[in-house]
């Protein structure tokens, strides 16, 4: 599929030197990135220097700025991130992480704002809503593309402005605050809120629920007969259900399931950790954002970690550059696409380099 | 009564205008075997090229700015995908993500950071004479901007192109199988590539339809989602450029009705007009599994 | 002895000729050196093994690839083929082993692709039409390909071709997918063709087609001319030798033993009949036997049933009708490696654990399962530098080998009870197409049963015990001759 660097799950990666090699373009891209936005930066007319320097001190530049900042903003790309990753590894093209993002949220604040006397049991029920949610919002991208045929590129995309429009009539009419002034709900009350990490500013708890999760998917992909089977659906399903004998539809749900079960619970972690409350523009775009760090993380769980904080910390540094440099924010958007335009480059590039070669059909090889 | 109606068909034409030609541009992209997601990119850095070529010389300028904008996604997105053979999902994802950023950086930075709202020039509504004055249709269906008139003729246009054709057959032959297209002598690449080429050209005049006849004026991410909505009336539209027409009035009433009901009093949340458009492509395309295909090849490359 | 034969055979201009021509894909010397040339008024067949490079040959005087070196001249006066419009403008036509029709397209409008200016279906029709009386076949213009039969679908290929005027047609492997009548009325109809003056290219491997219906022959081994000359100044004894390098094959073409009655019967099929997915039979009312220590080869042309009958002995497709007893897990090598068999871009490793893949529950064993496939290439010679290099590096034939090696052995050592093979020699070199059949014979020694489809009808004779013929979705049990066999797989009484 979309992934073709060939790897083998079976070797340690900590052993291999050629992640080391690997390494090494990654870095050269990612400094001609920030050369290139600088000469950007200048043409416009500002200082790359205060540019740099904003964003620098907007996502890393102090504890605060790491915690409050980069590592908030991170917790929602991690598991969204996740989501992309597990969808795409099955080859399903699950664009609808956004949506499957907002139902999770509203699910969540339905269920926190409904049982406030709970408490933590609220908690557990409001993120296991949200999961649900999600999963139930992509379940029925999976049965229109399982049992109608239809693309789940286009079913997915759909239900991310029905998910839209949903969550904005909501806001409006059942879940709206007693008041009924603000498009939105009443604030969750403290007791279901995911509480503080110590001495980390406005970071929550929710960060360990992404983390452990997404240390357990890259577990699951590397050492269960189900991560294979995900794995081998993706790289071919033909093969998968012929020679693997491999329940490839059933493959396809599952994937389409946990993806959107991940989704779900972004939501329910960004309501129940940052919000506090269910509004329009909860996300902003942290589902589509997530397609770009699934991608950068080459759809390792484990990697997801780690291209998730880059992409959080240059949101986070572009609201400060903004802020306090007068760059346009957009800028980083722009960073982010030819992130995903260069590492799709590259990898179409490898893929040319090493054609297959068989006697069979030489000619295929040749194009 | 009749006023309200006239005002109904009118926002619906109004709405359905950019929608198809934004359709019909991918219509000829899905028919040669590709989809192209940054068809959103596309009819925002139209919309960015209108407002660059309306402040520089007026509405025809305007539109031709726009194609310019359009062409220059597409003509990344050629490059990418059929150059290079990258993936079209996330390709077209990347350059929706691109044209996003580099249009509200530029905006930014050619129009002042705080974005003040910039007034254009538009085209004034050209009503057809004779058409014009046949009661309730004629204010409604043909006292539009010009730009209209031209996806009124585009329809029956590309529909007739498709099957009358050498060229459409070979579009079409493309889009099923291109291995067979090839060795029958059509040059695929040189296809696809017009193709994607004319989606983005199309694209771009629908986000200077926007700018142009409608708004008046540039505002960051104004495409609003228009480029997955004209994706999602292609498919309910069958592939085919008169049913897509059609699935592009769909969107355009349902959007509609919500002024028209608000205008006759009643009380109901817009979203669930806003909604059904949606739906009504979900349920199309389930309820059409087995009887209508996409192109066979779509997706898939060379 | 190219040029010495150009020179003695006619001193006229030929017709067609591709001079000194080289191919390398990535390391792989396809073509070094080739040359051919074609009279006109002549079948020029082109002869070789699998792999030998025929087809890229053809590919590459067609446009379809481009040669590292060489020249191509059409009537004396060199072409440039960039792509297939440059060889059809030069009057060059192809028919692919492959069909190339759109399948969801009329016949008439596969005939009309790549043409410019307006259609209209009238003209469309009439020139489909015309096309087809010209060529005495009757073909109906308005019938969507993909619904034609096989023998519909050459016929359609082959309109195609000479509706843009082709004077030089390429055959690549026509017959493969016909049946023995079809085939002779095919190779008629070319002599016919050729005998107006045009020149024919006939990509064959069997060696009794080329010396019934050619005039001239050209040999290639491993990419290389080995021979050429006129057939008449030559023998199916010579034409092997240049085609097999050494005198023959090695290994005794001896058919593995049938079974005795009262050997352990590994399947019982009874009655049963199988639907394919769209819910049209395939496959109705079979009854036979297969017992351990056999190989039981099915025989059939293209659509017959046999994929679907093979299918249902692998547990790869269920039996809608009948009874069907089998052993659990069954060993089954499909025909299309690239598409059902392998994982391109994963490791040897990983493709050796997708046996079983969709019945394994919990850990996956990574330790145990590259030991095994390490083990798995010793034991049947697989080159590769070890069991994490990536499927898509490996020869054909040793991906080929891994895919057997996989499918015969179970986890534990032992071997699969049943083995379903497809095809499997297709597209090999003669080494690994050896080592494939020493590996089958082996399987049989051992106690297993192999049921064996394969297209080429030389090979199934060579294995098998015994041989069944599947026709219109039945399956009839033949005896173990050419004739008759052929004279099954097209529906016809047998006469002897």
């Amino acid at each position: 599929m979309i992934f073709s660097g060939a790897s083998d799950a079976t070797r340690a990666p900590w052993r291999d030197m050629r992640h080391v090699r690997r390494l090494a373009p990654v870095a050269v891209v990612v400094g001609a990135l920030l050369a290139a936005m600088a000469a950007f930066v200048a043409a416009g007319g500002y200082s790359p220097a205060a540019a740099f320097a904003a964003l620098w001190s907007g996502s890393v530049g102090s504890w605060y700025a790491f915690t409050s900042a980069t590592l908030v903003r991170a917790v929602p790309l991690m598991l969204a991130g996740g989501a992309v990753a597990v969808a795409f590894r099955a080859g399903v093209f699950n664009i609808g992480a956004e949506g499957q993002l907002l139902v999770g949220a509203a699910a969540a604040a339905a269920v926190a704002l409904a049982l406030p006397m709970l408490g933590p049991v609220a908690i557990i029920l409001s993120l296991l809503a949200g999961a649900a949610a999600g999963a139930l919002w992509a379940g029925v991208a999976a049965i229109l593309r399982t049992r109608f045929g239809v693309l789940e590129v286009i079913s997915t995309i759909m239900l991310n402005f029905v998910a839209l429009h949903t969550v904005s009539l909501l806001v409006r009419g059942p879940l709206q605050e007693p008041t009924h002034v603000y498009p939105q709900t009443a604030t969750l009350v403290e007791r279901v809120q995911l509480a503080h990490v110590p001495g980390a500013g406005r970071l929550h708890i929710g960060i360990f629920i992404a983390i452990g999760i997404l240390l357990g998917c890259g577990w699951i992909f590397r050492h269960t007969a189900s991560g294979f089977r995900l794995l081998a659906v993706g790289e071919s399903a033909t093969a998968a259900e012929i020679a693997g004998q491999i329940d490839v539809v059933r493959t396809m749900r599952q994937a389409f399931v946990a993806s959107g079960a991940l989704a779900g619970l972004a939501g329910a972690v960004e309501v129940l950790g940052v919000t506090y409350a269910l509004y329009e523009n909860i996300s902003p775009g942290y589902g589509y954002t997530a397609i770009a760090v699934a991608l950068l993380a080459k759809l390792d769980p484990w990697r997801v970690l780690l291209s998730a904080l880059l992409f959080a910390a240059l949101e986070a540094g572009a609201g400060a550059m903004q802020r306090d440099a007068g760059v346009p924010s957009s800028v980083v958007t722009i960073i982010e696409a030819i992130l995903i335009l260069v590492v799709i480059g590259v990898q179409a590039l490898r893929a040319r380099e090493s054609p297959v070669i068989s006697s069979h059909d030489p000619a295929r090889a040749a194009e | 009564m009749s006023d309200i109606l006239i005002l109904f068909l009118a926002a619906t034409i109004r709405t359905a205008t950019p929608l198809a030609l934004a359709a019909f541009g991918e219509v000829v992209v899905e028919r040669a075997g590709m989809i192209n997601i940054g068809l959103e990119g596309a009819i925002l850095a139209g919309a960015f090229g209108a407002l660059i070529g309306a402040s520089a010389g007026g509405v025809a300028l305007g539109y031709a700015g726009a194609v310019v904008g359009g062409l220059l996604v597409a003509g990344l997105f050629a490059v990418l995908v059929i150059g290079l053979r990258a993936d079209q999902i996330i390709t077209g994802t990347a350059l929706t993500l691109l044209s996003l950023g580099v249009t509200g950086t530029l905006y930014r930075v050619l129009f002042g950071s705080t974005g003040a709202a910039l007034s254009l020039p538009t085209s004034a509504s050209l009503p057809l004479p004779g058409l014009s004055s046949i009661p309730i249709l004629g204010p409604s269906l043909f006292a539009q901007p010009p730009i209209t008139y031209v996806a009124y003729a585009l329809a029956p246009l590309l529909g007739w192109w498709v099957r009358g054709t050498h060229a459409g057959l070979a579009l079409r032959a493309v889009g099923e199988r291109p291995e067979s297209a090839q060795v029958a002598g059509v040059r695929v690449h040189r296809v696809r590539v017009a193709a994607v080429l004319f989606g983005g050209a199309l694209g771009g005049l629908s986000g200077g339809t926007l700018v142009l006849a409608q708004v008046g004026t540039f505002a960051e991410g104004m495409s609003a989602g228009r480029g997955f909505i004209a994706i999602a009336i292609v498919v309910l539209g069958r592939w085919h450029p008169l049913g897509v027409a059609l699935a592009a009035l769909v969107f355009g009433a349902a959007s509609a009705l919500q002024f028209a009901l608000q205008a006759m009093g009643w009380e109901l949340p817009y979203q669930l007009f806003l909604v059904v458009p949606y739906l009504l492509t979900l349920a199309g395309l389930a309820g059409m599994a087995g009887r209508v295909r996409a192109p066979a090849g779509l997706g898939k490359a060379l | 002895m190219n040029a010495q034969h150009a020179a003695t055979a006619s001193n006229i201009v030929p017709a067609f000729e591709l001079s000194r021509i080289d191919k390398r894909f990535g390391f792989v010397d396809a073509l070094q050196d080739v040359s051919l040339v074609v009279r006109a008024g002549t079948v020029h067949a082109l002869l070789g093994e699998n792999g030998a490079g025929k087809t890229t040959l053809m590919h590459i005087a067609y446009g379809m690839v481009n040669a590292d070196a060489g020249t191509v001249r059409v009537a004396g006066s060199t072409v440039r083929l960039a792509a297939p419009l440059d060889a059809i403008t030069a009057g060059i036509g192809m028919v692919h082993q492959h069909f190339t029709l759109v399948p969801t397209m009329t016949v008439a409008e596969n005939l009309a692709l790549g043409g410019r200016g307006r259609l209209s279906r009238g003209t469309m029709d009439a020139s489909a039409r015309s096309i087809a009386d010209r060529l005495g076949f009757s073909l109906d213009p308005n019938i969507v390909s993909g619904e034609l039969s096989v023998g519909a679908q050459q016929r359609a290929e082959i309109a195609k071709a000479l509706s843009r005027d082709a004077t030089i047609l390429i055959l690549d492997e026509p017959t493969a997918v016909l049946a023995p009548g079809e085939i002779d009325e095919l190779l008629r109809w070319l002599r016919g063709y050729v005998a107006q003056g045009n020149a024919a290219i006939l990509i064959t491997h069997k060696l009794r087609e080329a010396v019934t219906v050619a005039d001239d022959v050209t040999v290639l081994r491993r990419g290389r001319v080995v021979f050429a000359g006129p057939v008449a100044a030559t023998s199916v004894e010579s034409l092997t030798r240049a085609m097999i390098g050494t005198t023959a094959t090695t290994s005794p073409d001896e058919p593995i033993r049938p079974a005795p009655v009262g050997v352990t019967e590994v399947v019982r099929a009874d009655h049963i009949t199988v639907t394919d997915r769209e819910g049209q039979v395939r496959l109705r009312d079979a009854t036979f036997r297969v017992r351990a220590g056999e190989l039981v080869g099915i025989a059939g042309v293209e659509g017959a049933g046999q994929r679907e009958l093979l299918r249902a002995l692998a547990g790869r497709a269920r039996v809608s009708v009948g009874s069907l007893s089998r052993p659990t897990r069954v060993g089954f090598v499909p025909e299309d490696r690239h598409r059902d068999a392998v994982l391109l871009n994963r490791s040897l490793t990983e493709n050796v654990a997708l046996e079983g893949a969709g019945r394994r529950r919990g850990w996956m064993d990574w330790g145990g399962l590259r030991a095994r496939t390490s083990a798995l290439m010793q034991r049947f010679d697989v080159r590769a530098i070890g069991p994490h290099t990536a499927m898509r590096d490996l020869s054909g034939g040793n991906q080929q080998k891994l895919v057997l090696a996989r499918e015969l052995a179970f986890s534990g050592g032992e071997q699969h009870p049943l083995l379903v093979v497809e095809n499997p020699t297709r597209g090999l070199d003669v080494r690994a197409t050896g080592a494939i059949h020493e590996y089958l014979r082996h399987a049989c020694a051992t106690g297993a049963a192999v049921v064996m489809y394969s297209s080429d009808l030389d090979e199934l004779l060579s294995l098998a015990s015994r041989v069944l013929v599947v026709f219109g979705g039945r399956v009839h049990e033949a005896t173990n001759d050419r004739e008759s066999i052929g004279r099954a797989m097209l529906g016809l009484p047998n006469t002897t």
